[in-house]
């Protein structure tokens, strides 16, 4: 069948610059570039093109250019370039569409219609350069009340607290799986986490041996596979998280195709090498609430009491209800991924139209626990299009504890965000396991990334809270009254909890 | 009674924002003097207010009714007496109650105020202890008409507040006449607020009183936090929340006045971090557990009950507090010259740390006399 799609993107090379180093032509694994010896002179095939940006990043002489293909149908607000795109895909394929990372459409961005409130005569700001401002965070089930003495001038203390995790800054790295992305990338992650006191997730991929000595930086995670979970496994984190749904692909589980699952890969996931790797929807020993509860005990009893369970769920229409299920099950953290998050593969369709902005369930999740008197019972975690500091600080405010950074990590990294995660062949070397393009993330390299990272984004929080006069996090945490709203229904406004601007 | 609202903050802002005067004086013997060294020493702090709000809170001035709460309330309208009336006959036995006493002074749009001296119904009591019912009655009472609101409810004790300079607002309520062993003054500075009396200092639940000079940034999470367990914030004011967060970790926690100055003042990580373990473990738990409660912002307060007076500022010291002591007496001041006016000599005077309480207890705190009977 002859293919009705033109190419999405052309590629132009300025022949002036073009010093035929085939430095594009190696760097590129959709085999975009090819160069032709006996005219000298190096081809493009245009629709092989995924615009990562690769070959324009590494060409020494700026020689390359990415273009949208102008050659598109006639403009029309219904049947836009995309959706003709995808039509024309799925009638040459008959197959379900694929893409990979968060939902990319407009208008499901709260964060920019939030802005956040400075001190000015009344009360003094503070300087984060000259006085302290503190963003440690503790995550894990507080008691309602301490119980505590007084004797010879020290305290004693009475009451004993459930395990709680230590993060130097309120960010935490995502559940990203190894198989999904490379070993490099994994202990990249786990370095910086560790590097930074704070954690990486290590996705429902299980944990490679190698990667142990980082456990007490990790959050393992359980998802419906089960892939690569072990009492040691367990054991290594310092947490579990029991991953129920994605804010990619909410209701759905996962694919980890055959060609991605090398022989560390199996080892780690425990399957045989070369095998599809299938996550359940469901998992299938969790059909109500209290199933639920009794996997938290299971994990409880597992790892005897000493580490935080958290459960892991998808924005969706009735999170505060499932939130508030949840923290009576057990869980001593609720991570609330939201619409925009990202994923190695989903089919398009879910990923663009299920689910819901995880800013309004931030709101909703907080003020229903409030409302029912357990919001000390478990902290909140908030993931799903974190894209920086401006968005975290507006995250803790509206009433999350920390957030997951999953993208914004990965763009650290390398990560151009084209969308192609599920090809298996990213040229980042990020979003894939054959090795000779795996190599191309260096982890040495890649932990510094993702240390300066944390480092700017945790300075740009300091400097924020001090323009408001706040000097501890958590007197941020929840405190609605540092945001307001800009072109927000009122509706919208009442969900949230936040105040129009100018009101 | 014309352009009274009822708001704190009429325009709805957070919160109120004000700047102010405190000033706090207490026989430790348990002595009770006039009103006429507190009163001096506020008025010579006048330019810290802008006569928008003055209050007075007084420690055994009720010994005869010493086993009643004294319900202070203030109404601005008829029908809002008539209905509190209804509410308090069926909740309460009223053992007396009278319009209190008072004199045209240069206050703004006084209210009609009254006070009741009242014993909880034991029927109606059921479980409750009485201190949770005469709070429940409170909050109660005070959003039940909008036009009714109760400034004090504690035993043999009593705030008086209003609009004006605290000077004026002490003889408003002929204040020459009462005898206390603990005072403590408020003279208001506030932005937003123009004539509400409920909003002026001192603030009160039970017997607990607090005078506050600063502005919580923090307000919107300590009230959310204190939302949760029960209270409900009426007046828009961040110096609400400090009298509910004390009432609730003092009062019905049962946590001691050390430890709750550590939840409202907390030390740094970086203080705590170079604790012995258990004391780590200890601080890191109350700021773990009650981290929404941390005062974040400018200020100084001075919170009292029965027999203590404590006063605390923020970690950082972004408000003024000095303390002094002289004989019996101890005085807390926002700035030293009220307290040199009152007592030129002192025994021991000093400017609190950020964070550092000074905590002053009756030397026996079931004796209280007049200085007058000596």
């Amino acid at each position: 069948m002859k293919t009705n799609l033109l190419p999405e993107f052309l590629v132009e090379r300025d022949e002036r610059r073009c010093i035929r180093c085939k430095v594009c032509v190696n760097q590129c694994t959709y085999e975009t570039h090819s160069y032709d010896e006996e005219d000298d002179v190096i081809c493009s095939k245009d629709e092989n093109c995924v615009n990562c940006q690769r070959c324009v990043t590494f060409c020494p002489t700026h020689a390359i250019t990415i273009r949208k293909n102008p050659n598109v149908n006639t403009e029309n607000a219904n049947w836009t370039v995309a959706a003709i795109r995808d039509l024309k895909k799925q009638a040459e394929t008959g197959g379900v569409l694929l893409t990979g990372m968060g939902c990319d459409k407009p208008n499901l961005t709260y964060w920019d219609r939030l802005l956040l409130n400075a001190s000015q005569v009344t009360n003094p700001s503070i300087d984060p350069l000259r006085e302290p401002m503190e963003i440690r965070t503790y995550l894990g089930a507080k008691p309602d009340e301490l119980e505590m003495e007084m004797e010879n001038g020290s305290i004693l203390l009475k009451t004993k607290l459930a395990p709680q995790l230590r993060l130097n800054t309120p960010i935490l790295f995502s559940a990203m799986s190894y198989g999904a992305i490379s070993l490099n990338v994994h202990e990249a992650l786990a370095r910086a986490a560790t590097k930074c006191g704070t954690y990486f997730n290590t996705g429902e991929g299980g944990l490679d041996k190698r990667l142990y000595k980082y456990g007490d930086h990790a959050i393992v995670q359980v998802a419906s596979g089960r892939f690569g979970v072990h009492p040691d496994y367990l054991n290594a984190g310092a947490a579990v998280e029991i991953k129920i749904g994605q804010g990619a692909k909410p209701g759905i589980g996962g694919h980890l195709p055959g060609e991605k699952v090398t022989p560390d890969v199996a080892r780690t996931r425990m399957i045989p090498t070369g095998t599809d790797a299938l996550s359940p929807a469901p998992q299938h020993d969790i059909y109500s609430i209290e199933d639920l509860r009794q996997l938290i005990y299971a994990l409880k009893e597992a790892t005897n009491y000493t580490k935080s369970i958290s459960v892991k769920i998808a924005a969706v229409h009735n999170s505060a209800a499932i939130a508030s299920g949840m923290v009576r099950a057990g869980a001593d953290i609720i991570a609330l991924d939201g619409v925009r998050g990202s994923t190695g593969a989903a089919p398009k369709i879910i990923r663009d139209n299920v689910g819901i902005p995880i800013e309004l369930v931030i709101a909703q999740v907080d003020q229903r626990l409030r409302a029912e008197g357990i919001r000390n019972k478990a902290s909140i975690i908030a993931a799903g299009g974190i894209r920086s500091s401006g968005d975290v600080i507006k995250a803790i405010a509206l009433g999350a504890d920390a957030v997951y950074i999953g993208t914004a990590a990965l763009v650290a990294v390398g990560c151009t965000v084209c969308q192609r995660c599920y090809t298996g062949k990213c040229p980042w070397g990020i979003a894939t396991n054959d090795p000779w393009i795996a190599k191309r993330v260096n982890s040495d390299i890649a932990t510094e990334r993702l240390v300066n990272l944390l480092r700017g984004w945790s300075l740009e929080i300091k400097d924020m809270m001090g323009g408001m006069g706040i000097n501890a996090i958590e007197s941020l945490r929840g405190n609605r009254l540092a945001l307001r709203g800009v072109g927000l229904t009122d509706t919208e406004l009442k969900i949230l909890g936040v105040k129009m601007a100018g009101a | 009674m014309r352009n009274l609202s009822m708001l704190t903050n009429p325009y709805n802002d957070d919160k109120d924002f004000d700047g102010c005067s405190i000033f706090g004086m207490m026989n430790v013997e348990g002595k009770r003097f006039s009103s006429r060294d507190p009163i001096k020493a506020i008025a010579n702090m006048h330019e810290r207010g802008n006569g928008l709000g003055g209050g007075i809170a007084v420690y055994g001035i009720y010994p005869q009714f010493e086993n009643y709460y004294a319900f202070h309330i203030m109404y601005l309208s008829r029908d809002a007496k008539e209905k509190t009336d209804r509410t308090l006959a069926t909740s309460f036995n009223i053992i007396y109650d009278e319009e209190m006493q008072t004199r045209p002074a240069k206050v703004i749009d006084p209210p009609m105020v009254w006070r009741y001296f009242v014993q909880p119904r034991k029927r109606r009591l059921g479980k409750m202890t009485a201190d949770d019912y005469v709070t429940e009655k409170v909050m109660q009472i005070n959003t039940e008409t909008g036009k009714a609101f109760v400034f004090s409810s504690g035993k043999n004790m009593g705030v008086f507040k209003g609009v004006g300079y605290p000077e004026d607002v002490a003889d408003f309520f002929c204040l020459e006449d009462y005898w206390g062993y603990l005072w403590t003054v408020h003279g208001r500075f506030p932005t937003n607020t123009p004539g509400w009396w409920g909003g002026a200092h001192p603030f009160n639940i039970l017997d607990w009183t607090v005078v506050h000079n600063g502005e919580l940034s923090s307000y919107g999470i300590n009230r959310r936090f204190l939302e949760m367990h029960g209270y409900k914030c009426t007046m828009q004011t961040d110096t609400e929340v400090l009298a509910y967060a004390v009432d609730l970790l003092m009062r019905r926690q049962k946590l001691p006045i050390e430890i709750v100055t550590k939840v409202l003042a907390a030390p740094l990580w970086s203080e705590i971090d170079n604790m012995e373990p258990k004391q780590q473990q200890a601080y890191r738990a109350i700021r773990q557990t009650y981290g929404s409660l941390l005062m974040n912002g400018p200020f100084s307060i001075i919170v009292a009950h029965h027999g203590e007076m404590i006063g605390l500022t923020d970690r950082i010291k972004l408000r003024p507090l000095v303390a002094g002591t002289k004989g019996d007496f101890l005085y807390m001041s926002s700035e030293e010259s009220a307290i040199r006016l009152v007592s030129p000599t002192l025994d021991k005077f000093w400017a609190l740390r950020g964070g550092e309480p000074v905590v002053g207890k009756l030397r026996n705190p079931h004796k209280t006399t007049s200085l007058e009977e000596n």
